[in-house]
């Protein structure tokens, strides 16, 4: 063992009970910052997670992000025109093939299209609004959840017969309807339809459950009156990550708004950013507060050593030498700490990771906490352990060093 | 015989609000193999004229040579590097390191200098200590041992890397008088048997009396 750590080691283990508390204080910081690491990033991870198995990663519609120039702009750039009556537009994505076939071309994921249109459905005398909703059952089984989401029969009935529809059960139920009744729809351009109920769906999101309905894409074309014509396409990606790329190349490209969740959901993802830095804050305090006991402990060695300071650089040790054993010291205990705490926080991880319960909110049952099991976690706290150490010991171990034999020595005559 | 250590005009002066001169005007010197002795009343500045000629303080003024060599342009690392390889040091109080053994405070020094191997040093640590009579207590702590022993360990320690110069402070001064003789004739020793070269600060004259060569100091003076 050098010799400077043989000193150090030495002079650590002369004080056991203090060392001890020293190193406590460092094994509960560390323990403690990587338990609540693995917690608030478990629960990013699991709402991370469910946002993007339910929603689409990129979702195209047929909106465009600023208004479209009207061709009299076109001609007459300079003048500022006002009171113009807008040229009627056929909305929609148009040519809705085509475009399935390029994106297909060279985006890895599933896609599925639809229309949707408002309406009104009917049953007896009651009637409720709701957004009606054209699919293409093959394509929808590959991008929405809901296909999971049924309380009484299925998604797949849809595709079974002509005039099907699937619907919330809220809505059902608002109806008086149920599974095999006949409701009416209407639409806003005023066509009328009848379709029979062959599904009741639970998402857990109220207003989807009270305001869908899922009927074949061909009807609500005609019920909208827009034959060939859908007003979204939502895109599953193998790797959820490229979502904002995906979505960038399409809206150029194709030049409907297309957004990838990442900005759907900015809000929430920015919250997590700021409940980051909470985070680290945390456990930057927690490490401040054990890096004092180190400061404490380096300081009384220091103070109580400073004989043995004067002898080792009479025997020729410079003030270097000095600096190191006592900042060796501060990160030794810093290191030990680390490890105990990685211990620490391991146990507590996994004893986290026992606790169950049963909720049943969001139409899912969570049975234990999320946890992130992440090697991250655990060097990030070592890491600021070991370097509030270090800087716990430098400022001792400088003013030790400095000290003048001579007065030490005198000062002992 | 060559010279080991050379003073001119040796003055070291305390920057206090009121400047307190602790020594004045020293000019000696020092060869191979001599037994001197710095004698002079309590204060005089005997003390901190061997912390001086140790390297252990910087003069005010004035020219201290060690071995050949200027110590004025030498920085921190070097002074302890030349106390490391040029000297050994005996203190009025032992000075061990009181977690270590007898043998582990001797090998300290030469494992700091690093020219021996491991076992090499234990064994060497062993037979210095054997040579001064403390075979049996190599492995005892330094409150384990009596004040003599004590002292003996820190003669050993000194000569660890079997530096030309011992400088003693009162070596014998918180010693009763058969461990004080049995000091003396260690240190005696030093110089006839293995040729260093011993400077002693004592206030014992009748100790002085039977070194070579005194050097009196009287308020920081030599007279």
């Amino acid at each position: 063992m050098p010799l400077i750590l043989d000193i150090a080691v030495t002079h650590i283990a002369g004080r056991g009970r203090q060392t001890l508390v020293a190193l406590i204080g460092v094994a509960v910081g560390v323990g403690f910052s990587v338990a609540m690491a693995a917690l608030m990033q478990g629960g990013q991870d699991d709402f991370v997670r469910q946002l993007v198995d339910t929603m689409p990663h990129v979702d195209v519609t047929d909106e465009q992000r600023v208004a479209r120039r009207q061709p009299v702009e076109d001609v007459f750039d300079a003048v500022a025109i006002s009171g113009l009556r807008p040229r009627d537009d056929r909305r929609g994505i148009i040519n809705p093939t085509e475009a399935i076939a390029w994106l297909e071309s060279w985006i890895p994921g599933r896609f599925a299209v639809s229309l949707k249109t408002q309406g009104v459905m009917r049953y007896s005398s009651r009637e409720t609004g709701a957004a009606i909703i054209g699919v293409e059952p093959a394509r929808e089984r590959g991008v929405s959840p809901i296909v999971d989401d049924f309380v009484a029969g299925n998604f797949a009935a849809l595709a079974a017969g002509g005039n099907n529809v699937l619907v919330g059960d809220t809505m059902a139920s608002r109806l008086g309807a149920g599974l095999g009744d006949t409701i009416t729809a209407v639409s806003s351009e005023g066509q009328t339809r009848n379709f029979k109920i062959t599904g009741l769906f639970h998402t857990g999101t109220t207003a989807r459950d009270e305001g869908e309905a899922y009927i074949l894409l061909k009807n609500a074309q005609i019920l909208a009156e827009r034959p060939n014509v859908i007003n979204e396409i939502r895109i599953k990606l193998d790797d959820p990550n490229r979502a904002p790329l995906v979505a960038h190349r399409t809206e150029a490209e194709l030049g409907y708004k297309a957004v990838a969740w990442q900005e759907a959901n900015e809000a929430i993802l920015q919250a997590f950013v700021i409940r980051n830095i909470i985070m680290y804050t945390v456990v930057g305090a927690i490490m401040l507060v054990a890096g004092f006991g180190i400061f404490n402990i380096i300081s009384t060695i220091t103070h109580e050593k400073t004989r043995d300071i004067a002898i080792m650089k009479s025997l020729g040790f410079p003030e270097a030498d000095m600096r190191r054993l006592f900042l060796l010291e501060g990160v030794a205990i810093g290191a030990g700490g680390s490890a105990l705490g990685c211990m620490l926080g391991f146990a507590l991880v996994y004893a986290l990771s026992l606790v169950s319960f049963k909720i049943a909110a969001a139409g899912r049952e969570m049975t234990h906490l999320p946890i992130a099991w992440s090697a991250l976690h655990y060097l990030i706290a070592s890491v600021f352990a070991v370097g509030s150490a270090a800087v716990a010991g430098f400022l001792p171990a400088r003013r030790a060093a400095r000290q003048n034999p001579v007065d030490i020595i005198r000062g002992a005559t | 015989m060559s010279t080991l250590i050379e003073t001119s005009r040796l003055t070291r002066i305390l920057p206090e609000t009121v400047p307190v001169t602790l020594v004045e005007d020293i000019s000696l010197r020092i060869d191979e193999k001599e037994f001197v002795a710095i004698t002079g009343p309590s204060g005089s500045g005997k003390s901190s004229l061997l912390y001086l000629l140790g390297l252990l303080d910087r003069p005010t003024s004035g020219r201290l040579t060690i071995a050949g060599r200027d110590s004025g342009p030498m920085d921190e690392k070097e002074r302890a590097r030349t106390r490391l390889e040029m000297m050994g040091f005996v203190f009025q109080f032992h000075f061990l390191l009181p977690e270590f053994t007898a043998r582990e405070n001797v090998e300290i020094p030469m494992r700091k200098l690093g020219r021996l191997a491991r076992d090499e040093m234990h064994e060497h640590a062993g037979d210095l200590l054997g040579s001064l009579g403390l075979g049996e207590y190599l492995d005892q702590r330094p409150d384990q041992l009596s004040g003599g022993q004590r002292q003996r360990v820190a003669v050993a320690r000194a000569l660890a890397n079997d530096p030309p110069l011992i400088l003693a402070d009162e070596p014998t001064g918180s010693l009763d008088s058969k461990s004080s003789e049995q000091v003396f004739e260690i240190l005696q020793n030093l110089v006839r048997e293995r040729g260093k070269a011993v400077v002693a600060v004592t206030h014992d004259l009748d100790m002085a009396a039977r070194m070579q060569r005194r050097i009196h100091i009287v308020d920081g003076k030599i007279t």
